[in-house]
């Protein structure tokens, strides 16, 4: 199974975790099954939480000359 | 007539007069004057008193002079602005001369906000024809996206509101990123600026919101969002689009036509966001089931293999020494299989489960002499089934992994 961080937005990826809870929670499934709904699990919830972990607000603005540069707030 | 008897004459200019004959005479003046019959007066209130009666007294005064001013009950009652000390008004009605006191005053039929009269005017006249083209139409709402990847914002660089807007970005929703497209905000040439910046912002695909913002100021500050060509601009765009104008109490048409209005710029801003603080902790909880569910599951298994060679073993005499040999084999089998499966998430389980994962840990089957066997990518191989021969296999011991070559394969 690929990365979730190479194929998911975090918006996907938060979906996909909170189905992965509901399918696990929801039971009738083999013990694969289960295995394979669990490590797909961990790996979503790890990129997410990577991905909130990081998180810096980056901020940009387009100049009169129609350039896109970082804003400086002080 | 001889001149002395027309002297005596009280028709005469040299005549006596009363007060009430020269207030008379003046209040005649006035009232014949068309001028004075109906006008319209700018200044500030001031001297402002509801009489019990329900008459209003007032003073209207500029910079240099100012003039008494009265409005009766009958018309007071009428009138939805409600007038305040220190406003300034245009009031509209006759000048005419109260004869009890000696002064002229104006009696105001009408009072009305000075300025605000006409613009309100036209706000309501722009507001009812785009409510009749239906932009104000709830099923054009555009629903905001739960979890934008980039703010569009419209405003000005240097607004207190876009300070507001990026705190809480900053503290909510600092997984964002924001794109401002700076505008002038008020002023005649305001509109199109504001309409280029939002067709800039709307035109791109990166972005997945927009928020046009500006901060508190009077009705002609915010008059810019009342402007058609930026009501249809909002109107027209693909994106979502939140309103965070003025203050709470300030209504623009962009209000209206936008998909969401919020009171402030920094509502705004929480709108178009969800809490990180709330993110991580449905993550953290998330994972925290899948774990918790994933160790139940092994137990529970394994408990059952567990009990049910027992069962087998205490039953051994009533079957047969072949049918039991087959089961427990079976059995022995299963064991094995949910113990590898354990071991492969042992890791991880052990660090949210600590102890109580002890007792199911392949460590020590492992360190018994069971191995685990798995293809050349890692798949757990449980079962003769699944192997072939020349599969190239890795196997786990206890203590290290030896790389081996199937040679044959041979289902019991």
């Amino acid at each position: 199974m690929s990365n979730p961080e190479d194929e998911l937005t975090f918006e996907e990826a938060l979906r996909e975790l909170e189905a992965s809870v509901s399918k696990l929670e929801e039971g009738n499934l083999t013990l694969e099954e289960s295995l394979n709904i669990y490590e797909r699990g961990r790996a979503l919830s790890d990129y997410c939480q990577q991905y909130l972990e990081q998180a810096e607000l980056r901020i940009e603005h387009l100049t009169e000359d129609g350039e896109i540069v970082e804003t400086e707030m002080d | 007539m001889d001149l002395f008897s027309s002297l005596q004459s009280e028709d005469t200019f040299s005549s006596v007069w009363t007060v009430s004959e020269a207030n008379s005479y003046i209040r005649d003046l006035f009232e014949t004057d068309f001028r004075l019959a109906d006008m319209e007066i700018e200044g500030e209130i001031s001297n402002f008193t509801r009489a019990r009666s329900g008459h209003l007294y007032f003073t209207l005064k500029d910079e240099k002079s100012q003039m008494k001013c009265v409005m009766w009950r009958s018309q007071a009652e009428r009138m939805v602005f409600d007038p305040r000390e220190g406003d300034q008004v245009v009031a509209r009605g006759k000048i005419s001369v109260y004869e009890a006191g000696g002064q002229y005053q104006l009696y105001a039929s009408r009072l009305q906000p000075a300025g605000r009269g006409d613009l309100a005017l036209a706000f309501e006249q722009l507001k009812l024809r785009l409510q009749d083209e239906g932009l104000f139409d709830p099923s054009l709402k555009k629903p905001l996206p739960p979890f934008p990847k980039k703010i569009g914002i419209v405003t000005s660089l240097d607004a207190a509101g876009l300070r507001d807007i990026l705190n809480v970005l900053a503290r909510r929703y600092p997984i964002a990123d924001v794109l401002i497209a700076p505008t002038l905000v008020q002023g005649a040439t305001a509109p199109p600026k504001i309409v280029r910046a939002l067709q800039w912002l709307d035109g791109r695909s990166d972005v997945d919101v927009i928020i046009m913002a500006r901060g508190g100021g009077s009705i002609e500050d915010l008059w810019a969002f009342n402007d058609e060509d930026v009501a249809q601009a909002v109107a027209a765009a693909e994106h979502p689009i939140i309103a965070g104008i003025g203050h709470e109490t300030d209504f623009t048409i962009v209000d209206f036509v936008a998909d969401v209005r919020a009171p402030t710029p920094s509502a705004a801003a929480e709108l178009v966001t969800q809490d990180i603080a709330d993110i991580g902790a449905f993550v953290r909880g998330a994972r925290q089931f899948l774990d918790r569910q994933i160790l139940g599951l092994l137990t529970e298994r394994q408990d059952r293999v567990e009990s049910l060679a027992r069962a087998i073993e205490l039953l051994g005499p009533t079957y047969t020494i072949n049918t039991t040999r087959q089961t427990l084999d079976f059995l022995e089998q299963r064991l094995e299989s949910s113990m590898q499966l354990t071991l492969s998430h042992a890791k991880q389980a052990m660090a949210l489960a600590g102890a109580k994962l002890e007792a199911v840990s392949p460590a020590a089957t492992l360190a018994r002499g069971y191995a685990i066997v798995r293809s050349e990518n890692g798949e757990l191989r449980s079962s003769a089934g699944q192997l072939n021969s020349g599969d190239q296999v890795e196997i786990q011991l206890h203590d290290g992994t030896a790389s081996a070559e199937i040679k044959g394969v041979k289902q019991s």
